[in-house]
């Protein structure tokens, strides 16, 4: 038990974290003193909180820290990570408040728990032990019930809520379990000790308690990013949480739950990546194909947002499938873009929405293409992208999942890959079909757009284009980002 | 002038930032400053001729790095050959008088409308001068979109349905494109090519089971875009619906995206598997020729009957690349150029008819030569263009792609696509008589005015060009005939082989579909097999060459 006695511990790896709870706090505080009706202000703190903490993360880039006697780590992949955290809690944070004020509920606590969801999910990405990483995503995943059910006046946001905490809660049982059962096969729950044992192993595979507890383990995590069959929570959640939190949710702790599963099967069980791969093969098929179908039949668009967001997941589950670096450099630069494309989506639905989320079905949108002219090119460049048309980040970092795909020999993954892609491309042009080929008499008076969500927008446009045309710079990050693993 | 071809390409992007400043309601100013874009990227690309050299490299080339991460290197690598020259012409010379043709039929969102068109040209010029795969990827989608907003916001009556039917067609191909494109890049890092560039795959040597397959995919995306029977359907909509300029530009640029994509990448690339299924595309080309000759025949509305002649002109331009000939590729060449001419031409006469009157039913009209001289005229020089009558380009185009074929393997083919010729006068012919002749009884087309300056305008350069083109294409042919034979070199080696064992021949079409499903299966001797039957005098090296 050596690791007591050391006595100096480097808070290094974990100072955006502690940073980002101190801030939750005092804003927890400065709410308690701010009169309801100027919860504004809590956002804008938020927001300058969030792009300090993006400089703080972004400091430690190249940095290989290791601390806490190896439970948490500060290498490039967290980093990465922790960018697509921070840039989904910007976003979200830039959205949430004319919609929270709109809808009556703009309690100060939002963005509190906006930060606490995003110190979990860094512990997530940080984390390399089976403990941290689940400490992490308790913290991300309680914050996480209170954001869906935050509309509390609502029916449809409380039972959000509920649900969510009902079927987390039990898919948190299962990720414990597995990792109970891992620490009994291996006697450790540091991922890189366990890796060490696993490779000494002669027959990993056939430890049954260790294929048993993975397979836990990884319905935790599945359950988390929404893939199929454990997505059955999804369209619900997604529904009926306020739509800033729907898009905040199928962006960050999605990507989070990508971060955790990623180096726990990457680093800790690389010699039994025959079973988990062909295991996310077929998820990752089931994922796409549930997601697109059911997508199709959408008429209201937060619904075909949140289905079509299982599909995405199953997308990058193409890229974890093929476990190579490619694949793998594709999540993390899709999950980035993915931020940007699907919160640009959310920000446009809200901003058409009236109060009580009327309002947000696809005929709605007919004829806004030519009366709010650029609210519409900027959908239609976040639908582009969600449907991986080029010159958008959506497509390259489809090019990358599905190339790590055929690089490791899965071609007929890859065809269903691109395959489900090009069935998306029906519902998502089905949008700029009704803003732009639909007449309507609409004038959309009530459509404002307040400083804060231009800003969100404008950086969500650029964060789906520029990456898209210049790909090169982020790809390299994530290349950096997964080699060191 | 080193960057010639950037700034061709890139020109008509200026003008969409350049547009984005001018008010909607100043419609003039936006068609004119469109159209002087246009013109203006038009006379740059002329210095682009009279500076080609005439050999087979490829000329004013770019290479610049773009991406590079991971696995992959992609660089922005452009250039052009005898062969993507004259596509380049034809762009930038469609484009002024696409222009131009719009200036009273659209009249709402004229601002949006012309945005897409000069989108649309960077998309299709890009396309045309990529020598970088990936590169090339990039721009054959990024043309979807400006074209599939043209017919979906500017379209008739059924333009919703044409426009998501358009782009998911093509799509789908170019997904599996796509794939193919990753799968090839991945065969030639094991064989030391680092990158995406074009020329370094056509040294790349693929065994026969990697190309089968690798030239499906390709073949596939190629084939919905030139489109082939059967998978042509949605073209007839695309037009139909599609507003004048749309459609011009679809048949003379769009269409041709396809089978240039045969000509640079597909056949080169893969020259054993686009031997083996010469057959069967020669077939299918010969099915779309006859086919929609006939469809064409029974249409009542004239755009229809426009599209459907497409698919037959199309089909001849297949025919005449699968040939593997000299003659064959150049009549095919001359003919995508022709078909380009003629048809966008023919498009454009429907669209002047279909301004004044508002519908293209044949039935509507009859007798308008009495009204509309001039328009007659135009309409009966273009007719004769589009069947190919000796002394117009279409003729030249037509006949050689006959004679190479029937010098080829595809004799028995080029017998029935032959009778594809007459049909097409048939059709043509009779639309024009039952346009243009007869009595003018119907009130509403004795009130038709003649041609105006602007639509004579319109289609002097476009008349010019069809007869010089058809009395001495000989400029045209000199500049792309080093590249054609480069081509036919490339794609010999197992040309060979089949060529000298003629008893091979007949059973091909019917080993077809075998080899399709169990590509496996005759993997191993596709060249050789026909050896041991067939002459002494072929090379054994030629056919084994590409095998390895």
């Amino acid at each position: 038990m050596d690791m007591i006695l050391i006595p100096v511990v480097n808070m290094t790896p974990i100072l955006p974290e502690i940073f980002l709870s101190v801030l939750a706090m005092v804003l927890l505080l400065i709410n308690v003193f701010s009169p309801s009706g100027k919860k504004s202000r809590l956002a804008y703190i938020s927001f300058v909180g969030i792009v300090a903490t993006a400089v703080l993360v972004g400091a430690g880039w190249g940095c290989h820290i290791e601390s806490f006697s190896g439970s948490v780590v500060l290498d490039n992949f967290a980093t990465f990570f922790k960018m697509i955290f921070l840039v989904s809690a910007a976003l979200a944070v830039l959205i949430s408040d004319q919609y929270m004020e709109r809808e009556g509920c703009n309690h100060g606590e939002l963005y509190p728990m906006i930060l606490f969801t995003v110190v979990g999910m860094m512990l997530m990405a940080s984390g390399t032990d089976l403990m941290t990483i689940f400490l992490g995503l308790e913290v991300m995943s309680v914050s996480l019930y209170v954001l869906a059910g935050f509309n509390r006046a609502n029916r449809k946001s409380n039972e959000a809520g509920l649900k969510y905490f009902l079927l987390g809660a039990f898919s948190t049982g299962f990720l414990l379990y597995g990792m109970a059962l891992i620490y009994g096969a291996t006697g450790t729950t540091r991922i890189y000790k366990i890796a060490g044992i696993l490779g000494q192993m002669t027959l990993p595979s056939s430890n049954i308690m260790l294929v048993a507890g993975m397979l836990l383990m990884l319905t935790g995590f599945l359950f988390k990013i929404a893939a199929a069959p454990f997505h059955m929570w999804t369209p619900d959640v997604y529904e009926g949480a306020p739509t800033p939190m729907t898009a905040f949710m199928s962006a960050g702790p999605k990507a989070a739950g990508f971060a955790a599963a990623l180096r726990i099967l990457l680093v800790a069980m690389p010699t039994l990546q025959i079973e988990w791969s062909q295991l996310l093969w077929i998820i990752a098929v089931l994922t796409m194909t549930v997601g697109n179908i059911t997508a199709l039949r959408q008429d209201n668009i937060k619904r075909m947002l949140a289905y079509s967001s299982i599909a995405h997941a199953g997308y990058c589950l193409v890229g974890f499938a093929a476990g190579n670096s490619t694949g793998t450099a594709g999540i993390l630069f899709y999950m980035l873009s993915y931020a940007f494309m699907n919160i640009g989506a959310f920000a446009i639905v809200i901003l058409l929405a009236k109060k009580g989320e009327t309002n947000g079905d696809v005929k709605d949108f007919a004829g806004l293409g030519f009366k709010h002219p650029v609210l519409a090119v900027a959908m239609t460049v976040f639908l582009f992208s969600l449907a991986g048309m080029p010159p958008t980040a959506g497509f390259v970092g489809k090019f990358y999942l599905f190339s790590g795909a055929i690089q490791k020999g899965y071609i007929w993954l890859a065809i269903i890959g691109v395959l489900n892609s090009a069935a998306s491309v029906y519902y998502y042009l089905r949008v700029t079909v009704y803003m732009y080929m639909k007449d309507s008499t609409e004038e959309f008076d009530w459509v404002q757009v307040t400083g804060p969500v231009a800003l969100a927008l404008i950086i969500a446009v650029a964060g789906s284009l520029i990456p898209g045309i210049v790909p090169s710079f982020i790809l390299q990050f994530a290349q950096n980002a997964v080699r060191l693993i | 002038m080193s960057n010639i071809l950037s700034l061709t390409t890139f020109l008509p992007i200026l003008g969409v930032l350049l547009l984005l400043f001018i008010p909607k309601e100043s419609k003039g100013v936006l068609r004119n400053v469109t159209l002087a874009v246009t013109v203006v990227t038009f006379l740059v690309s002329l210095l682009i001729i009279s500076g080609f050299q005439t050999n087979a490299e490829f000329q004013f080339v770019e290479n610049r790095p773009w991406i590079a991460a991971g696995p992959f290197i992609m660089h922005y690598n452009i250039g052009i050959d005898g062969i993507s020259l004259w596509l380049v012409i034809l762009t930038t010379f469609i484009m002024p008088i696409s222009v131009l043709s719009t200036y009273t039929a659209v009249e709402e969102k004229v601002k949006e409308y012309m945005i897409c068109l000069l989108l649309l040209e960077t998309g299709m010029l890009g396309a045309f001068i990529s020598l970088d795969l990936f590169l090339f990827y990039i721009f054959w989608e990024v043309m979807l979109i400006p074209m599939y907003f043209m017919i979906g916001i500017w379209g008739g009556k059924n333009k919703i349905y044409a426009a998501v039917k358009f782009f998911i067609y093509t799509m789908v191909g170019s997904l599996l494109m796509l794939v193919a494109l990753v799968f090839l890049y991945f065969k030639g890092i094991q064989a030391g090519i680092t990158d995406f560039s074009l020329l370094h795959f056509f040294s790349l040597k693929l065994d026969m089971a990697t190309q089968i397959w690798l030239f499906l995919a390709f073949a596939f995306a190629f084939a919905i875009k030139v489109p082939m029977f059967p998978l042509h359907t949605w073209l007839p909509d695309a037009h139909t619906e599609a507003p004048t300029a749309g459609s011009v530009i679809l048949a003379a640029v769009l269409l041709k995206m396809g089978t240039y994509g045969y000509v640079r990448f597909a056949m080169p690339l893969f020259p054993d598997a686009a031997h083996k299924f010469a057959p069967l595309i020669a077939t299918l080309a010969v099915i779309g020729i006859i086919y929609a000759a006939l469809v064409a025949m029974v249409q009542e509305d004239v755009k229809k009957l426009v599209a459907y002649s497409s698919v037959a002109h199309l089909g001849f331009v297949m025919l005449g690349v699968f040939a593997f000939n000299v003659e064959g590729i150049t009549g095919g060449m001359l003919q995508m150029l022709n078909h380009g001419v003629s048809t966008g031409a023919l498009f454009l006469i429907v669209g002047f008819i279909y301004e004044r009157r508002h519908t293209r039913l044949i039935t509507d009209f009859g007798g308008l030569s009495k009204q509309m001289p001039i328009f007659a005229t135009v309409f009966m020089i273009v007719t004769f263009s589009s069947v190919g009558l000796p002394g117009t380009n279409g003729f030249v185009g037509e006949f050689l792609i006959l004679i190479g074929a029937f010098e080829s393997e595809l004799r028995w083919w080029t017998v029935v696509a032959t009778s594809g010729v007459i049909l097409s006068a048939v059709y043509m012919l009779w639309v024009f008589q039952r346009v243009m002749f007869g009595e003018l009884d119907n009130p509403k087309n004795q009130k038709l005015t003649d041609l105006n300056a602007r639509e004579i305008a319109i289609m002097v350069p476009i008349i010019i060009l069809i007869f010089v083109m058809g009395l001495y294409p000989k400029p045209i042919i000199d500049k792309m005939d080093p590249a054609i034979k480069k081509l036919v070199a490339q794609v010999r080696p197992a040309s060979f082989a089949v060529r000298s064992a003629p008893a091979a021949i007949p059973a091909a079409p019917v080993a077809l579909p075998a080899g399709h499903s169990e590509a496996q299966m005759p993997v191993g001797q596709p060249g050789a097999a026909p050896m041991p039957a067939g002459h002494s005098e072929a090379p054994p090296a030629a056919p084994t060459a590409k095998t390895h």
